[in-house]
């Protein structure tokens, strides 16, 4: 990540102010205004590159972060990158909204336990969940693993846990995912492409 | 895609089929109009290039096609087939590319037969094939290459078996079983005729609307014969393109979380191999002819070995085979539906769900709430609630009586990581980490790591089947409960053991442990010099960092594999090394190297010596399949009916669906689950809306705002004939389930008239269910919106890929 200010600042600034004095009859012109009042916004901010969760188009994004007194992290706002040769700074309004993914008030924001037969959810800490479901993963291995078919072939598979990851992993968890997945001995192995 | 989204700018035809770039690929889409407002472009004389859109649904994508064709969903492989059969018939092929360019002069074996529906080796019993007759008949000697008639006029050879097989395939045929006027289809013929001229070239593009049918895979391949006999593959502007659906479902399936392959497309072990030697040799393919590289066959072992010793460090080594033993060998199919097929049988204990919901995918999503209900246990990790992890509430389901452990793990969103997306043109760019993890969320690497851990340390401890493979995978990071995308990254390019550096393309990768790589075609995205997805040299200055003017933009991301941006791009030049079209080059042989996109062929390979490889340099024919002996479902794409049909075949009544459709619920002794035409009289199909992508934008207000509510599509004459108006609520019944949502009456659907018999077809969009926004504000409303809970528990013979795009639906108005 960098630190500088929106691609261009200073040039559409002067643009903008051309803008303003000839560009309507009006002596005034809005979209020159929110152009530059957008510039404002993001002056200055750090900029950071990604690119949209959704569709597997794969436009191209700049993020504008700053850093609060508190030293949290905010974003002000998410558009496309206009020097990608896939989107060219486009955005449908799926990637246009992204900033309310990327904010949301609505995430799960700790570990949730439901037991059996619960009407409801209790909250747990990563500690005891990871404790209890590696337990769960090691109990339905060993109940489920077959070292060697009815055939007399080595297989070393556990047919009784399955995963199944989703398509907004990137490419490093989803390898990592597989090599884990498949060294438990996990054969049933899932992830969007045929759903 | 073999090409890639930019790339689209470069056609002179674009055939849509399956899909609706200008709704679900927006973005994408403007490629397409490039190509459409460029006078350069075009059949004729040019004047723009000419997008035909032939879906069941009228969408903005129809709106700027040039020609609109109304398909009955699911009957693309007579659509195809018709066009390949005007191109034979009316001489239109591109001559020298089939000939030289793909199979259509190999002899097949004498017994092969097609007759009423069913290819020969049929196993009614088994719903199987035995393939032998469907293989190339061999010269005599020790090299058995493939016996070939380069006059293509031997009965038995290819290019005669693909001429008569689509003979059948007449105008007339194709307005039976597709519903497209005669009159129609042949203005199509005329201009895809066009498109086998050298100069010229088209793309074909799909989606979901091609992949969800229990014909997916030949639905795909019957375009791809089209565009092979045009001579259309590995050039700029054409190829097949596939529009992917979510952000790295590209980089998914290359990394491999799927359960018939490893990372790189290499096969996965299977019962029976007790040696790396034995899974090469039923794994890899063969050199067929003596000038076919057949590249991937050839290096096959160097890739599996390097893999090994990725994940098993100093475990794998020559003398342990590199702990070929400690690849788990599947029993059979172990694809999404065989996993809530083994839970229904009570055979699956455990499921861990990442990004994805059972609930809401389906198909049948009321078997897969009874299937998750028979779990002992289920983990979720996402960023939200999910119609999985809340599943033990859902309509019909008394959660007292839901005896699954459920385990939500709430994980991060791709913002508050960094790593690697790959699209669906197989760009690799890398993205920062914008924000940190909000709350107590942790990173689904990190879950997954610690997750491991722990399984290792009980192992330790108390021992259990088969700890090996666990005790001894590498987790070479820093942290290894915390392991940094970047560390992983470069693990998966890989690196000589011998030196320790990255290694910058897998030509140097080796089969004796003295290399590693996580995925073969990845080798090169990560080499000393750095991290190639994060290169950023595009549009702004489009002379220097696009300099063939196509729009590779080579030094923007990087694109798998060695940042090849055109697959199959040999293809794009004659056999003496000479663009087809010079001004749309894909490569070109300049008297001492080849220029233009990175080759897919040896850099410095004279085409002009007579020894010089094929252009196919992947397969060991050397050249691209017309006819396939490797599909389970017939060698040449046939059309079937989907199994939920209004009609019977028009081709063979008898053999009406694929006789090798994979029926879950009758494999498994279950009840029937599917309808038939008198009770569930219209055809349905089911789509995304522009606002959502799935199910995680009933989390996003704006989007919610923008499409709130459920609804179906209903053609104006249906929906006066059952009283219906714009706004009324309807009941949608199949005969696993229904739904309750608005109608909305439009000519965007309509009727079909398959000589003489009148259908309907419907649309349904997907995003609707018990979780969300929408669902919190409607809690009576919101236990029927999952349109899943109308679509068939049936795969694809190949893919086991779901019908979710053709089945039999009632209507009724609700009072």
């Amino acid at each position: 990540m960098a630190t500088v200010t929106r691609r261009g600042f200073l040039s559409w600034a002067g643009i903008g102010t051309a803008g303003i004095l000839v560009g309507s009859e009006l002596g005034f012109d809005l979209a020159q205004a929110s152009e530059i009042k957008q510039q404002l916004r993001i002056a200055g901010a750090t900029e950071a590159h990604s690119v949209c969760p959704y569709c597997a188009v794969g436009c191209s994004i700049i993020a504008y972060t700053r850093k609060a007194a508190d030293g949290s992290v905010k974003v002000l706002q998410i558009e496309g990158d206009p020097d990608s040769p896939v989107n060219e700074g486009r955005l449908c309004p799926k990637g246009a909204t992204a900033m309310q993914l990327a904010t949301s008030d609505r995430r799960v924001e700790q570990p949730l336990y439901r037991a059996p037969g619960a009407t409801a959810w209790q909250k747990m800490s990563w500690d005891d969940m990871l404790d209890k479901l590696a337990h769960r993963i090691k109990d339905s291995r060993d109940r489920t693993f077959v070292a060697t078919d009815k055939k007399g072939n080595l297989v070393n598979r556990t047919d009784g846990i399955a995963f199944a990851g989703g398509a907004t992993f990137s490419n490093e968890e989803g390898y990592l995912a597989a090599k884990v997945m498949r060294s438990l001995g996990l054969v049933y192995l899932e992830q969007q492409a045929r759903v | 895609m073999t090409n890639h989204w930019r790339d689209i700018k470069n056609a002179d035809v674009i055939l849509i089929n399956g899909a609706n770039p200008a709704e679900a690929h927006p973005v994408g889409f403007q490629w397409f109009m490039q190509a459409k407002l460029d006078p350069t472009k075009g059949p004729g004389n040019g004047g723009g290039a000419k997008l035909i859109h032939a879906d069941p649904r009228f969408s903005r994508t129809s709106a700027v096609s040039d020609l609109y064709l109304r398909i009955r969903t699911g009957t693309d492989v007579a659509y195809f087939g018709g066009l390949i059969n005007y191109v034979i018939q009316n001489n239109k092929y591109h001559d020298e590319y089939v000939k030289n360019y793909t199979n259509a002069s190999f002899i097949i074996n004498k017994d092969y037969k097609f007759k009423d529906g069913l290819f020969s080796g049929y196993d009614a019993k088994k719903r199987t094939y035995a393939v032998e007759t469907w293989a190339y008949d061999n010269e005599p000697g020790p090299d058995k290459y493939a016996k070939r008639d380069e006059s293509l006029k031997d009965p038995h050879c290819v290019f005669q078996l693909i001429k008569n097989h689509y003979s059948r395939y007449t105008p007339e045929m194709v307005q039976t079983i597709t519903g497209i006027p005669k009159e129609d289809f042949l203005k199509v013929a005329q201009i895809v005729g066009e498109m086998g001229r050298p100069e010229k070239v088209m793309t074909i593009v799909y989606a979901v609307g091609l992949t969800h049918h229990t014909t997916g895979s030949q639905l795909i391949r019957s375009a791809a014969v089209l565009q092979l006999l045009l001579g259309n593959i590995g050039r700029p502007g054409g190829g097949m393109n596939a529009e992917r659906g979510h952000a790295n479902i590209q980089g998914n399936t290359d990394n491999a979380i799927s359960w018939e392959i490893l990372p790189g497309y290499l096969k996965v072990p299977l019962p029976g191999q007790k040696t790396i030697e034995d899974y090469v040799k039923v794994s890899a393919s063969k050199r067929l002819l003596g000038i076919s590289w057949n590249f991937f066959g050839t290096n096959y072992k160097k890739f599996i070995v390097s893999l090994l010793k990725t994940w098993y460090g100093d475990s794998a080594n020559k003398t342990n085979d590199f702990a070929f033993n400690y690849l788990p060998k599947p029993a059979g199919n172990s694809s999404w539906m065989s996993i809530y097929d083994q839970a229904l049988q009570g055979k699956m204990e455990g499921v861990m769900l990442s990004g994805m919901t059972a609930a809401s995918i389906g198909p049948d999503s009321n078997q897969v709430l009874a299937a998750l209900s028979k779990l002992k246990w289920l983990a979720v990790m996402d960023p939200f609630p999910t119609t999985s992890s809340e599943f033990w509430h859902a309509s019909g389901l008394n959660p007292a009586d839901v005896q699954t452990e459920v385990f939500m793990l709430p994980a991060t969103h791709w913002i508050e990581k960094d790593g690697s997306f790959v699209n669906s043109g197989r760009w690799m760019q890398w993205k920062d980490q914008v924000i940190p993890p909000v709350g107590d969320s942790r990173h689904d690497h990190w879950i997954i790591a610690e997750l491991f851990h722990r399984v290792k340390a009980l192992y330790q401890k108390d021992g259990g089947k088969f700890p090996d493979p666990i005790v001894h995978l590498t987790m070479d990071y820093k942290n290894p409960l915390k392991p940094e995308l970047d560390e992983i990254a470069r693990e998966v390019n890989g690196k000589d053991l011998k030196t320790g550096k990255r290694l910058a393309t897998f030509a140097k990768l080796m089969d004796d442990g003295t290399t590693t790589s996580g995925n073969w075609i990845y080798v090169g995205s990560y080499p000393e010099k750095g991290n190639m997805a994060k290169r950023r040299n595009g549009v702004q200055d489009p002379k220097k960092n696009d300099p063939t003017g196509l729009g590779f933009y080579p030094e923007y991301a990087w694109s798998w594999p060695l940042n090849r941006r055109i697959l199959y791009n040999r293809a794009s030049a004659d056999m003496s090394g000479k663009p087809w079209d010079p001004k749309r080059a894909g490569i070109a042989w300049n008297g001492s190297k080849w220029v233009g996109d990175v080759p897919d062929y040896p850099p410095k390979m004279n085409p002009k010596d007579p020894k010089a490889w094929l252009p196919f340099t992947m397969n060991g024919e050397g050249v691209a399949r017309l006819f396939a002996g490797s599909m389970l479902d017939g060698p040449i794409p046939e059309h079937y009916e989907p199994v939920e049909s209004p009609v019977k075949n028009a081709l063979h009544p008898d053999m009406s669906a694929s006789p090798t459709a994979f029926l879950y619920d009758k494999a498994a002794k279950r009840e029937n689950r599917f309808g038939t035409v008198d009770e569930y009289p219209i055809i349905a199909t089911t789509y995304r809306l522009t606002e959502h992508e799935h199910y995680v934008t009933q989390q996003v207000p704006h989007l919610v705002q923008l499409q709130p509510e459920p609804f179906v599509e209903i053609p104006t004459a249906l929906a006066k004939e059952r009283g219906v108006k714009t706004g009324d609520m309807v009941r949608v019944r199949s005969k696993r389930g229904k739904i309750e949502v608005r109608a909305v009456v439009t000519n965007r659907v309509g009727q079909l008239d398959l000589g003489g018999k009148k259908v309907y077809q419907v649309g349904i969009p997907i995003h609707w269910g018990y979780v969300g926004i929408a669902a919190e504000m409607h809690p009576e409303k919101s236990k029927f919106w999952m349109a899943n809970n109308l679509t068939p528990f049936v795969g694809d013979a190949n893919s086991r890929t779901p019908e979710f795009k053709a089945f039999l639906v009632q209507i009724e108005k609700l009072a």
